[in-house]
Parts: structure tokens; sequence; C-alpha cells
């Protein structure tokens, strides 16, 4: 056996806006398929309910959009698992642990993968996420901009109105969700395995923020 | 209080009889010009300034069709009372417009020649239609001269062009895809031009004659947003003014035609309604002389006023465009079901490879 070192990885902003990101997304989804596809019907005329599920989807979408921003913000000055450069794994070097973590991932091989942080697989698809989210901010933004004009607004996402037919960024726009959706499910079945397979905390460590990593290669 | 325009107002006697030949009361006119001015979001105090210009200028006007159905036109003439109607087209010379006019052939060209020569950089151009680009633009030809021809001459020879309908402004029906002529608007056709556009399938006549009212009182075009459609007719949203708009807000919807929904004027959002979508003053304006507009008489609107709408907008009666290059009729749901499916069973199956691959250690 080899002495195991418990590694301070995700820093407190890694792990606080992952967890807002959770919660926004699932209020985001819910709220968002209920605008597209009104599943509680209104008994009165006197009663809100698109008017509040709408509220709703925009303060989650503000606090979303906070969330990411400090994300990104830790990529530039966090710890070195919190950088940026974690997400463009495209040197040589890094690009060739691709093959190992593939047969890791498929089953072909089972030895533990020595990244501390993020795989270079696992950068590549947090780096896709992103894209999502921002694609998301922007786009809805634009719609948002359709009724609060300014230059704030024009600027979060209105731009966008020049480029794309506002019925495809709707369109684009709910596609997303569900482009979210499935990664959220691959991500935490990843975890689970990876979690039972590596034995390095990995699913607790997003709550402590440690990774209990074997010295041993 | 309302100020009282008339008392300020000091109409010829020339003009009034002119005017009262025709059938127009003074009451009417000055009905008219206040409703100009209400469109136009001008205070009453222009009105005297509105009539002066619309009882005293007489510009010359041509309306050219291209690749349309005459259905600018149809509204215009078709506007039930005479004043409107008669009041554009008798402050107007119209020297030239194909369906109305009574020369034909060589004669009408004459006149539509004449006016470019004698009036230039003075008179009014209306479009109707779009303009076939592909293959030389032979498919839309008039007396042997291209659309485009015709188009980069008298639009760039006039003092300012308004392109009503959608096909004229951002090329329409004839533009939806695949686009077989290679259709588009005026001004894609002619950029020189000083064109303002007035989209709608079809055009509604009162934002029309505010807009040439504008012209006349001004001599300027009225301000117009990124897609050059004026600010007065196409700055709000119609989901923004719509009469079931607390429908909306309250969660009340129309499932299907004809249910309890739908005979008590509910939000028609789930049928597909593209009112979030457009900008149009339809739910002020109204059509017909303010008798009625789609979603008061119960049906969605179209978006016929936005670029494009044939492809984007449609299908009409479902809320989202289809997903493209997804065989069609696969709705953003369906896709997003599908795209789950997968993802869960490529977890599951990859949860049994796990369970029945071998034990090894994984220390090795
Ligand atoms: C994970 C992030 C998000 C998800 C999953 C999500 C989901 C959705 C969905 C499914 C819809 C319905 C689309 C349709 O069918 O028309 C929607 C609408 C909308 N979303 Fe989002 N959204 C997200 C983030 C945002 C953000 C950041 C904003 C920024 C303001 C935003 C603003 C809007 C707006 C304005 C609408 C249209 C509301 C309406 O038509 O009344 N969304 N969202």
């Amino acid at each position: 056996m080899s002495d195991i070192k418990r590694t301070y990885v995700w820093e407190f902003p890694v792990r606080f806006t992952h967890w807002v990101n959770v919660l926004c997304i699932i209020v985001l989804s819910i709220t968002g398929y209920y605008i597209s596809n009104p599943f509680i019907y209104a008994l009165s005329s006197k009663q809100q309910i698109m008017g509040l599920v709408r509220l709703t989807h925009f303060i989650a979408a503000y606090t979303f959009m906070m969330s990411v921003i400090i994300r990104l913000y830790w990529s530039l000055f966090g710890n070195e698992y919190a950088c940026i450069k974690e997400w463009f794994p495209f040197s040589g070097e890094k690009l060739r642990t691709i093959g190992a973590e593939l047969k890791f991932y498929l089953l072909i091989s089972k030895k533990p993968l020595p990244n501390t942080g993020h795989t270079s697989l696992a950068g590549i698809t947090i780096l896709l996420v992103y894209a999502g989210f921002i694609f998301q901010i922007i786009s809805g933004f634009a719609m948002y901009s359709l009724t609060h004009s300014g230059v704030i607004w024009t600027a979060l996402g209105g731009w966008l109105l020049a480029y794309i037919d506002l019925p495809m960024i709707k369109l684009y726009h709910h596609l997303a969700m569900y482009v979210i959706g499935a990664f959220i499910m691959g991500h935490i079945y990843i975890a689970w395995f990876a979690d039972i397979r590596e034995r390095n905390g990995v699913i607790g460590s997003i709550f402590s923020g440690y990774k209990f990593m074997s010295n041993h290669k | 209080m309302k100020s009282r325009p008339d008392d300020a107002l000091n109409l010829d006697s020339e003009t009034m009889e002119k005017l009262r030949k025709k059938g127009v009361s003074r009451r009417d006119f000055l009905k008219f010009c206040s409703a100009m001015a209400a469109s136009l979001a001008l205070p009453s105090s222009f009105i005297p300034q509105i009539a002066e210009a619309v009882a005293n200028k007489k510009p010359y006007l041509v309306w050219l069709e291209f690749q349309d159905c005459a259905g600018d036109s149809e509204a215009l003439l078709r506007a039930s009372k005479p004043t409107v109607g008669q009041i554009v087209l008798d402050i107007l010379s119209v020297e030239y417009h194909e369906t109305i006019m009574a020369p034909s052939g060589h004669r009408a060209e004459k006149s539509l020649n004449d006016v470019v020569k004698n009036h230039k950089g003075k008179y009014l151009v209306v479009v109707e239609g779009s303009i076939p680009l592909k293959d030389d633009g032979i498919y839309c030809c008039i007396g042997g001269k291209s659309a485009l021809a015709i188009a980069e001459e008298v639009c760039g020879n006039a003092a300012a062009t308004i392109a009503v309908g959608t096909c004229a402004t951002y090329g329409g029906i004839p533009a939806a895809n695949p686009n077989p002529t290679g259709a588009v608007g005026l001004k894609e056709a002619v950029p020189g031009a000083t064109v303002i556009n007035l989209p709608g399938c079809p055009v509604n006549v009162e934002n029309l004659t505010a807009c040439i009212v504008h012209y006349l009182t001004f001599g300027s075009l009225p301000d117009t947003d990124r897609l050059g459609r004026p600010l007065f007719a196409y700055g709000k949203r119609i989901h923004d003014n719509c009469e079931r708009r607390a429908h909306f807000d309250a969660g009340q919807f129309t499932q299907q035609w004809g249910d309890e929904g739908h005979r008590q004027g509910w939000c028609l959002y789930e049928m597909g309604c593209k009112g979030p979508e457009t900008f149009h003053n339809c739910p002020t304006v109204k059509y017909n002389e303010g008798t009625s507009w789609p979603v008061q008489a119960g049906h969605g609107c179209m978006g016929c006023s936005e670029p494009n709408f044939w492809d984007t907008m449609s299908p009409f009666y479902k809320r989202l465009p289809n997903v493209p290059g997804v065989s069609v009729e696969k709705t953003a749901d369906k896709v997003g079901a599908a795209l789950a499916a997968v993802t869960a069973a490529g977890l599951v199956i990859h949860g049994i490879g796990r369970a029945i691959s071998p034990q090894k250690n994984d220390d090795e």
C-alpha cells in the first residue's frame, strides 16, 4: 500500500460556485421548462403563476451569472487546480494522457489516474460546459433585452439578436437545457464511479475541498 | 385639457373646398390629422403643422410592384372609410401604380420615366414585393427591365423609398427557404437608396400613411430601429401590448382551438402565438380602421413582420421552430428527451459493464 496524502484541491470559491450553480440550474431548468410548457394552470386571472415563474427564472439567472463570473475570476486568480489552464489541456503532454483516461473510463484499465485536479478529459468537459453556461447567459439576456432596453442588457446579450433570429435563440436556449441536463447526469455518474475506482474521495472533495491522493504511481 | 387644434388652424378655403368636393369634411380631415399625430407619438400641438403639410404639399409618388401578391395595395384600397385611403391618394399625386393606373404598356412606362426624369430627387417611391437577384434577376421583369434595374433607377433617384410588406422589406415569402429566385428586400438590393421598412403581411395602412405624413410634415422619414423599421410602429413587442397578456402572466392558456380557454379569450401562447417574438403595433392600431387584429379574432400572431418569418416562425401553431438538421417535425422537447435517454442508457450500460468486469485488484 502506498501512503495517502490529504491534499487541499478545491478552494472555497470553487466549492461555493459549484453549489450555487447546482441550485441555479435546478431552478432555471424547472422554471424554464414551465415557461416553455406551462404545466400548471391558473384558476383565476388574478393569479400570477407565469409571472412568478418568470420572475424566479430571472432572479436565478442573475445569481447564476454572478456565480459564473466569480468562478471565471477564480480561474485566473485561484490555485493551480482552479486555473483556467486546466480547461485547455491542449498541450502535447496533456493530450497524450487522454488515451489512458479513456481506457480508465471505458473500463479497459483499472489503473487510477494520477491527476489531483481535473483530468484532461474533465478539463475539456468543463470548457464545453462553461461555454454552454455562457451561451445560456447570452441567449437568456438576448431574450430579456426585448423588454428591458438599456446598454447593460444589450451588452449582456441583446447584441446576439443581430446575428441569430429570435425564434432560433429561443430554440437553442431551450435545447441547451437538455445538453446541460445530459452533462449533469454524466457528471454525477462519473464522480461516483471515480470515487469508487480511484478511492480518492472526489465526491467528498466538493464539500470539504480535500482529496486523498496516493503517492504511489 | 385637450387642445383644440382647429382653432389654431387656418386652412385656406380653396384647400377646404377641394377636400369637401372629395367628400372629406373639415371634421374628418382634422380627425385624420390628430390620428396621424397620435400614431407618430407626437403631441397635439403638431396637429396644425401636420394639417398644413398634408393640405398643401403634393409630392409625386410612384408605387412599384415586384414579386408580390398586391396584398399591400389591397390593404390600401380596401380602407373601409373613404377618408384615409382617399386622403393619401389625393394628397399624393400617384403617377404610377401597376394595379390601379389607367394607362398600360408603353404609356404606363412613360409616366414612370417622366417622374424619374422630371422630379429627380423629389418624388417618393413605395415598393411592394421582393427583388430576385439570381440569374441576373430574370425572374421578375417589367417592360423588358429586371426588377433590380428598375429599383436601382427609380429608388436610387427618389427622395425616399418606403418598402411596404415583408417581401419588399426582407424578401418575405419569395425569399423563404430554398429561395429559388434569390429574392431579397429592397434595402439589400439597392443599398444606396434611402429606405424605410414597413414590414407586415400586409402592411398596416395606418403606418404607411403616418410615414408619409411624417415625411410631408418634417421633410424626413421617422426614426428607425436596427432593421430600418420606424420606432413609432415597431418599437414595442406585440406580447407587451396584447389584450390577452394578463392571461399569460396569470397562467391561463388556450390548449386547443375552441376549448374553454379559447372561448374565454385566454392567452394563445401554447397555440404557437408569435407575439412574444414580434415587434409591431397591431394590438393598438389594429387593422381595417381599428376593427380587429389576429389575436383579438382568436388566432395567434404569425410574426409576419419579422425577417425570415416564414422559416423561423413556423410551424405557426407551435411555440418553437423545428430543430434544424434533425428530420422535420421533431420538437425541441423530443430531441431533448432523446438526448437524456441516450445519456441514461450510456450510463446504465457503463454501470453494468463495471459490475460484470473482473474484480481485479485496483492496486495492481
Ligand atoms: C442553466 C441555465 C438556464 C436554463 C437551463 C434555462 C432554461 C430556459 C428554458 C427551457 C426556457 C424556455 C425557452 C422556450 O422554450 O421558449 C427559458 C426561457 C428564458 N430564459 Fe432561461 N435558462 C437558463 C439561463 C438563463 C439566463 C442566464 C437568463 C438570463 C436572463 C435566462 C433568461 C431567459 C428568458 C428571458 C427566457 C424567456 C422567457 C419568456 O419567454 O418569457 N435564462 N430558459
